[in-house]
């Protein structure tokens, strides 16, 4: 390398926004058409579903047959570029239980490949304090929060059913689809043993929306990424109509270094490397939103340190990166013998299930303090690799028309069990709340950095009794609806206290949020109740980093809705020159 | 997917019916059984850390070619043609197993090992390797470490080996067109889904409540629905 030089880009932006993913990308769209010059940093390459997505092509198409790498941790058809790990970009441990964490990197984000569960948070959500004394209260209530949700269920989408249920409030939904055949015997099953099962709420476009997006035609591949636009991307639904607007500059394959202030304190941009180049930037605005997700948003804060803000910026409280929650996660599945041998038709339909369970029990005659929902699976998938993997578990033990064969085996005989399991599984996970704890945080490893020169996070967590016994009430659940369904467990069904029932380690399910919480206290928040930074009024934070608690919901719908009403807030406080 | 039906199957508006009937193409010139996929069909949508490795997994030989001739003699003997569907040689799930021991390294001993294994027992007995051994011989074997739960203490290292290649077999055979047809796979193919079919709801004796009826989306019976072709299956 020649001599180091920072370049200073000559635009001067209304809004420099880190991140393109929902944070980002709802600040980017409600920005850009509201006439603001608009800069999008994103870490990774561009990336359009309609022409990017692995939609639609067979097993075959992939020489590992659609198995994992460490680029796709999900699979060689999910959209998502990296996950894991990212070769460059370490993270550390501090704590008992090994933080997992997911990272994206691409235009778009996580929302290319997400599950699209799109769950509204409930009154009691905003007010778990007041109801457990646990935790903290949200600055703000569902009341702040609803017409924001019915906005964005009507911009973006969401197909589901009003149920009129108290914490899981109702919305503008497009019709659900029917449930498939092994849905109904959950649906059957667990509604005999009194837990409810109604249609799943996704933000996937069962009619047709607006001109700029198609229809889903049911090829349950909504984590490839959708051709048409039938499914919320953040990519699709909001950077691209954003660009469209000639208002926005999208700079792909930049890693954003640092949050750049000036001596009153006041952010005035962002330094960052170009990944093509090597070569070091800096872009000026009048406003730097963050919403890079929690941890990297949060990491960047701590990372921007300076005279004014010498524990990082905007963090005076010295919250930034404490509280750091994921949704608890904990699984099983089984057989069910009567779906064995059944007859083929296409049963693919949407990416995700067509129904759940929503939380539907009282914390006050449990043991533990918060909820969770269960999400369903099964049915006809396409074979991939890693299909019918340890059939020799299967064939010994569940019976096929009322006879059980000999554990393992090979042949024609073996070339018939294949066929007969084909269809026959179920599973379910239980994701639940955590209760947000300020000694679960990210904090800077003061001894590593990344390729690019960056600090990078050291996580410390640990789970309390609360989520360990949450997850062995999710197990007894399951395997209950399991029994009532006549399945045989076939995973899942061996947990117990010596691995914490299963649960999964926090990270794991990829709801990060929580370090850079909202509250009415500078003393005790980093932003206030509209992602705007105490100490620094024209910083934002429009990701999960602002949440103070992360219900039993997916917190995707949350972000969005956030981030519109932050972002014209914004507008707002601009037009009065408050900012 | 025959063109014709697929538009009249999915009669949305001009933006989908383009992109999609390209996939359909797409999906057809792939239905030959190409183990070794064409690494040019996955751009654009791949990072260039992606294409670099796939590059470079694809240039590398990991199985001599003795021990690929056992892997072909073996993988045969666990999915063998029948009257419904062809062999593993036929899907081949030998290059399928030669490309994923260099994905997954740590397939790599198990393998070579289990392989070797297996042809210091038929040397032992009949002074041939596993695959010049008789049918016969090879079936002896077999037998002995296909059953786990039957299986000698003297054979589990036998029977780890076999599980690992029968679990490896049926990933790459039912993830070829042969594989997809054999198992009944019908999807990856744009369609209304209109709930589970009456036949079959009535076999389980299951019904949809009113509230489902009203509330969820349906779509007009397309009548022909039968002409339709199964994914992969197209002319």
């Amino acid at each position: 390398m020649g001599d180091l030089q920072i370049k200073k880009q000559p635009k001067h932006y209304d809004a420099v926004i880190v991140g393109s993913g929902a944070g980002g990308g709802m600040a980017a769209y409600t920005l850009a058409n509201a006439g603001l010059n608009v800069a999008v940093i994103e870490a990774g390459p561009m990336y359009d579903p309609r022409t990017d997505s692995l939609q639609l092509k067979n097993a075959w198409d992939s020489p590992r047959r659609g198995a994992s790498t460490k680029f796709r941790p999900f699979g060689d058809f999910d959209a998502c570029y990296w996950g894991w790990e990212i070769d460059g970009e370490p993270y550390t441990q501090s704590g008992k239980m090994k933080w997992d964490w997911w990272r994206a990197r691409m235009m778009g984000g996580r929302t290319n490949h997400w599950g699209r569960i799109s769950l509204r948070f409930g009154p009691q959500d905003f007010k778990r304090k007041s109801i457990d004394g646990l935790g903290e209260n949200w600055p703000i209530s569902y009341e702040d929060i609803k017409p924001y949700y019915d906005r964005i269920d009507k911009m973006l989408g969401v197909f589901g059913s009003n149920e009129g249920l108290p914490n899981d409030p109702d919305g503008f939904f497009l019709p659900p689809p029917k449930p498939r055949l092994h849905e109904m015997f959950i649906k059957r099953a667990a509604t005999n043993i009194g837990i409810p099962v109604i249609p799943s709420r996704l933000s996937i476009l069962t009619k047709k929306i607006n001109d700029d997006r198609g229809v889903c035609f049911y090829c349950k591949q909504c984590y490839r990424s959708c051709k048409v636009y039938a499914d919320f991307s953040s990519s699709s639904a909001l950077i691209i109509p954003a660009i469209k607007t000639g208002n926005v500059d999208l700079l792909t394959n930049c890693m954003a270094r640092e949050v750049l202030t000036d001596k009153n304190g006041m952010a005035t941009g962002i330094s960052y490397i170009n990944k093509e180049d090597g070569l070091e930037y800096q872009v000026t605005g009048r406003t730097v939103v963050l919403a890079a997700s929690a941890c990297e948003s949060s990491r960047l804060m701590l990372n921007s340190k300076s005279l004014t803000h010498p524990n990082g910026v905007a963090n005076s409280s010295n919250v930034v990166g404490k509280y750091l929650h994921d949704s608890t996660g904990a699984d099983m599945g089984g057989i069910i013998p009567a779906l064995t041998d059944r007859k083929r038709y296409n049963e693919d339909g949407v990416g995700g299930m067509h129904v759940y369970t929503p939380w539907w029990l009282d914390n006050k005659k449990l043991d533990f303090p918060r909820g969770y929902h269960i999400e369903y699976g099964g049915g006809f998938g396409m074979p991939l690799y890693g299909f019918s993997w340890g059939i020799e578990k299967l064939n010994g033990t569940i019976p096929v028309n009322g006879k059980t064969k000999e554990a393992g085996g090979y042949g024609a005989s073996l070339k018939q069990d294949y066929r007969n399991y084909f269809g026959a599984h179920v599973g379910m996970a239980g994701r639940g709340e955590t209760v947000a704890r300020e000694d679960n945080y990210c904090e800077i490893d003061p001894t590593v950095v990344d390729k690019y020169g960056i600090p990078v996070l050291r996580f410390h967590t640990n789970y309390s009794d609360y989520e360990i016994k949450q997850a062995k009430h999710m197990k007894e659940t399951f395997a209950e609806i399991l029994h009532s369904m006549g399945a045989v467990v076939t995973w899942g069904g061996d947990d117990g206290p010596a691995n914490n029932y299963g649960l999964h380690n926090p990270g794991k399910i990829i709801h990060e949020a929580g370090t850079a919480r909202m509250g009415n206290d500078p003393r005790s928040s980093a932003l206030n109740k509209y992602n705007q930074a105490h100490d620094c009024k024209n910083l934002f934070v429009m990701d999960g980093a602002a949440f103070v608690s992360q219900a039993d919901k997916n917190i995707t719908w949350t972000i969005l809705a956030l981030a519109l009403r932050s972002s014209e807030y914004l507008v707002d406080q601009m037009k009065k020159k408050n900012l | 997917m025959d063109r014709r039906s697929s538009l009249r199957w999915m009669g949305w508006g001009t933006i989908s019916a383009g992109v999609l009937l390209n996939a359909c193409k797409n999906a057809d010139k792939n239905v030959v059984d190409n183990a070794k996929a064409d690494p040019d069909a996955f751009t654009p949508g791949r990072m260039e850390e992606e294409e670099l490795h796939d590059k470079k997994l694809m240039s590398e030989q990991f199985f001599t070619q003795h021990e690929l001739a056992t892997i072909a003699v073996l993988s045969d003997i666990i999915i063998p043609k029948d009257d419904v569907s062809g062999s593993a040689t036929d899907a081949k799930v030998p290059d399928f197993i030669e490309f994923m021991v260099k994905e997954k390294p740590e397939f790599q001993v198990p393998l070579r090992g289990g392989l070797r294994w297996m042809d210091l027992y038929m040397m032992k007995r009949y002074e041939k390797s596993f695959k010049d051994a008789s049918k016969e011989q090879q079936i002896e074997l077999v037998d002995q470490i296909a059953y786990p739960d039957k299986a000698t203490d003297a054979m589990k290292a036998g029977v780890s080996f076999f599980s690992l290649m029968r679990n490896l077999t049926a990933s790459g055979f039912y993830t070829t067109a042969i594989g997809f047809k054999d198992v009944g796979y019908i999807g990856n193919a744009p369609n209304n889904w209109n709930g589970v079919p009456d036949d079959v709801l009535k076999q389980y004796g299951l019904s949809y409540s009113e509230k489902e009826l009203r509330e969820c989306v349906s779509f007009e019976v397309i009548k022909d629905q039968a002409t339709l072709q199964p994914a992969g299956q197209g002319i």
